[in-house]
């Protein structure tokens, strides 16, 4: 008895007993060790490298010699409402817009299904047709897709074969979104949009999806709801926190993505290559930055609105 | 957040740049340091990987010992970048990014008496303003072309005379408008070609050099280029996908390189290139030394290899680029005697070269447009303003 006490304590004289003990005994002290070097990481790598370019957003370009001149300034957000520059940012928007409302029409009914009827090994496929594009290279699915809009591509081919080159015609002939070929409009750069980021918006309402308890659906029915009323009053408001996760991705990703409109396109601006091209070539910095903080901006905007709606409520 | 991540790279590399002194020139070359690290366009420095044939490097790390470290570099600024950051030993610097690194101090002058097949170089090169400032030389000439008029064979039954017919709208000789067939450059130098079109053109503007645009000028420029805008569907940025345009899309001219016409060739699209009476707009790219450079000795070994005219004919054979050693033109099984007149060497003197225009500059006395301005208004151009 004696000696294993003795034991006892002499195992307890140990650095690194003694360290834990001095650690069980205060807490607090093993939350701030614990906590110190992610918040390091969130605080200087993530935060800093932030404030570091909000910070320059606020300097400017010396207009003659085009050297960076560090004082504080607002022309370089001035210069932001420059029309053209004004342009860049409004067809980002319209463009993560459009592309955001589409994944939610067609990324929906494919999560519907495969979270509510698809069983077993049907299952399976589903989740792997969905993701099975997220493996493939981003370059391959963009030039590949460039290859299947160009104006001698697959589907002006097939176009041809159902001698329904007039339609194509008539939808390349729509102002503004159309133009000689479909690699060669916004359309075709909307398309290539939808595709890759799809996937995004699909998981979350898939996953959304599957959480809303069956009972809720048959009680629904149990009180007289047609199925539309049961979609709008049960299903669509529990799915939507999913909806909007994922409209999070798409909305973003389209808005910040410099290399697709670069490869299919009319070649006019977006935001993502404005920054690029300022920041790289033009060594214009602050308008670089005044240009990233916009995204920032607008998704700051985005996730204020949709907490709003009430769409974080079901979490 | 990819954008993001450059822009704070970027903010890094450029406050880490003050204050560097100046190397002192070396004066002999001692014994290789076992490696030499370069920065380079992909395709510039070959070792046999790709394709056999084309193998420059293996012979001289057996000859020398200096293994060859190679980190490739998509865009001129992605260059200044990483020469920036330091830890490499030289960088095949096009001209546009050349005079960047000898202003920021990045790249130290090179004792042209260590490198002893320095006259072999082309002559018209070897004091070119683009790596030689105030008599000093900061690289040795690498490899040049120029940015020529590919052309529909089937639609241009002979070579078009002018750069008009990818700038201004009108029929083509198979009777139809160029509207939406023709293509122009993306990227903010591409204003030098509207300019030297109207060297031309408008003789009345008084363009004396397309890098080099007045308040006036420039504004005609680019008023030339949102008409040209109208015209265009499609900008290209890559050369491969310029490849596609010109069979997928229904391109029939466009600015383009003597690469990607060759390549066309050789899948035996009807496509061939000319220069216009105007002339043509080029680069010329040099290899620069890194002003800390860790192994100067094996870096200068290397220089003198870039120019031995085996390596300057099979570059460019592969490249589609016209070597810096004339004699580089003859007696090449790669590049076959035809090779350099394929590629362009005739056309020097028509050709003006890439340079980063700057708001100081010779030939007009009221200052010019400097470049970051170029990049801006090519956005605006591009997008229809």
């Amino acid at each position: 008895m004696s000696a294993g006490a003795a034991s006892i304590t002499l195992e307890r004289g140990g650095l690194a007993r003694r360290t834990s003990d001095a650690l069980f005994r205060r807490p607090a002290l093993l939350l701030t060790l614990l906590l110190v070097p992610p918040l390091l990481w969130l605080g200087i790598v993530y935060l800093g490298s932030l404030f570091a370019l909000l910070a320059q957003s606020f300097f400017s370009i010396d207009e003659f010699s085009g050297l960076i001149n560090y004082e504080f300034t607002l022309s370089t957000y001035r210069e932001l409402f420059r029309l053209a520059n004004l342009d860049v940012i409004i067809r980002s928007l319209v463009m993560a817009t459009a592309v955001t409302l589409a994944s939610v029409v067609v990324g929906f009914p494919i999560a519907y299904f495969a979270a509510r009827y698809a069983r077993g090994k049907w299952k399976a496929l589903f989740y792997l047709a969905i993701m099975l594009p997220l493996w493939s290279s981003y370059l391959v699915k963009v030039y590949s897709w460039k290859l299947i809009l160009a104006k001698e591509g697959i589907i002006t081919w097939i176009a041809q074969k159902l001698h329904l080159v007039w339609l194509l015609d008539a939808v390349l002939a729509i102002p503004v979104i159309g133009g000689p070929s479909l690699s060669i409009s916004y359309l075709g750069t909307f398309l290539v949009f939808l595709y890759v980021w799809l996937p995004f918006m699909i998981l979350p309402t898939q996953a959304a999806l599957e959480r809303v308890p069956g009972n809720l659906i048959e009680a629904s029915a149990d009180l007289g709801a047609h199925p539309g009323q049961t979609f709008r009053t049960v299903i669509f408001p529990l799915a939507l926190p999913g909806i909007i996760a994922g409209s999070i991705f798409t909305f973003s990703l389209t808005l910040g993505d410099y290399i697709i409109p670069q490869i299919v396109g009319t070649s006019s601006y977006f935001l993502g290559q404005a920054v690029y091209t300022l920041q790289g070539t033009a060594g214009n910095i602050p308008l670089a930055a005044a240009f990233t903080v916009v995204p920032i901006v607008i998704m700051g905007l985005y996730l204020w609105i949709a907490k709003r709606m009430g769409a974080f409520d079901a979490l | 957040m990819n954008s993001l991540t450059r822009v704070v790279v970027s903010l890094m590399a450029a406050t880490s740049l003050g204050g560097a002194a100046l190397a002192d020139m070396k004066t002999e070359i001692g014994p290789g340091e076992g490696q030499v690290d370069i920065v380079a366009w992909p395709g510039y420095i070959e070792r046999g990987e790709t394709d056999k044939n084309f193998d420059w490097v293996t012979d001289f790390e057996k000859a020398t010992g200096c293994k060859v470290n190679i980190k490739t570099a998509g865009t001129s600024d992605e260059m200044v970048a990483l020469m920036n950051e330091g830890g490499f030993d030289l960088v095949t610097a096009s001209g546009d990014a050349s005079l960047r690194l000898i202003s920021g101090k990045r790249v130290q002058e090179i004792n042209k008496d260590l490198i002893k097949s320095w006259n072999t170089i082309d002559e018209r090169l070897q004091n070119a303003p683009w790596h030689t400032v105030d008599g000093k030389h900061y690289g040795v000439p690498y490899q040049w072309g120029a940015n020529v008029l590919a052309y529909n064979t089937n639609v241009f039954k002979e070579a078009p005379k002018s750069w008009g017919i990818v700038f201004e709208e009108q029929n083509l000789p198979d009777g139809k408008s160029n509207k939406g067939r023709v293509q122009a450059f993306d990227g903010p130098i591409y204003i030098a070609d509207a300019a030297l079109y109207l060297m031309k053109t408008k003789p009345e503007l008084g363009i004396k050099d397309p890098y080099e645009l007045n308040e006036d000028q420039y504004k005609a420029a680019l008023d030339l280029l949102r008409g040209q805008r109208k015209i265009v569907g499609r900008y290209w940025h890559d050369a491969f996908i310029q490849i596609d345009d010109f069979k997928n899309e229904g391109v029939v001219a466009s600015s383009s390189w003597p690469f990607q016409v060759n390549l066309l060739q050789a899948e035996k699209q009807p496509i061939a290139s000319t220069i216009p009476d105007e002339g043509a707009t080029g680069w010329a790219d040099t290899t620069m030394m890194h002003v800390d450079a860790a192994h100067p000795n094996c870096a200068y070994m290397w220089l003198e290899h870039s120019i031995n005219p085996k390596l300057q004919g099979d570059l460019a054979a592969w490249f589609g680029s016209v070597p810096v050693v004339l004699s580089a033109c003859k007696g090449n099984a790669l590049l076959t005697d035809a090779g350099c007149e394929t590629n362009g060497v005739q056309n020097f003197e028509k050709v003006a070269f890439w340079r980063t225009p700057v708001a100081k500059c010779a030939s007009q006395p009221d200052g010019c447009v400097p470049y970051y301005r170029w990049v801006s208004d090519y956005i605006a151009v591009l997008g229809g303003r």
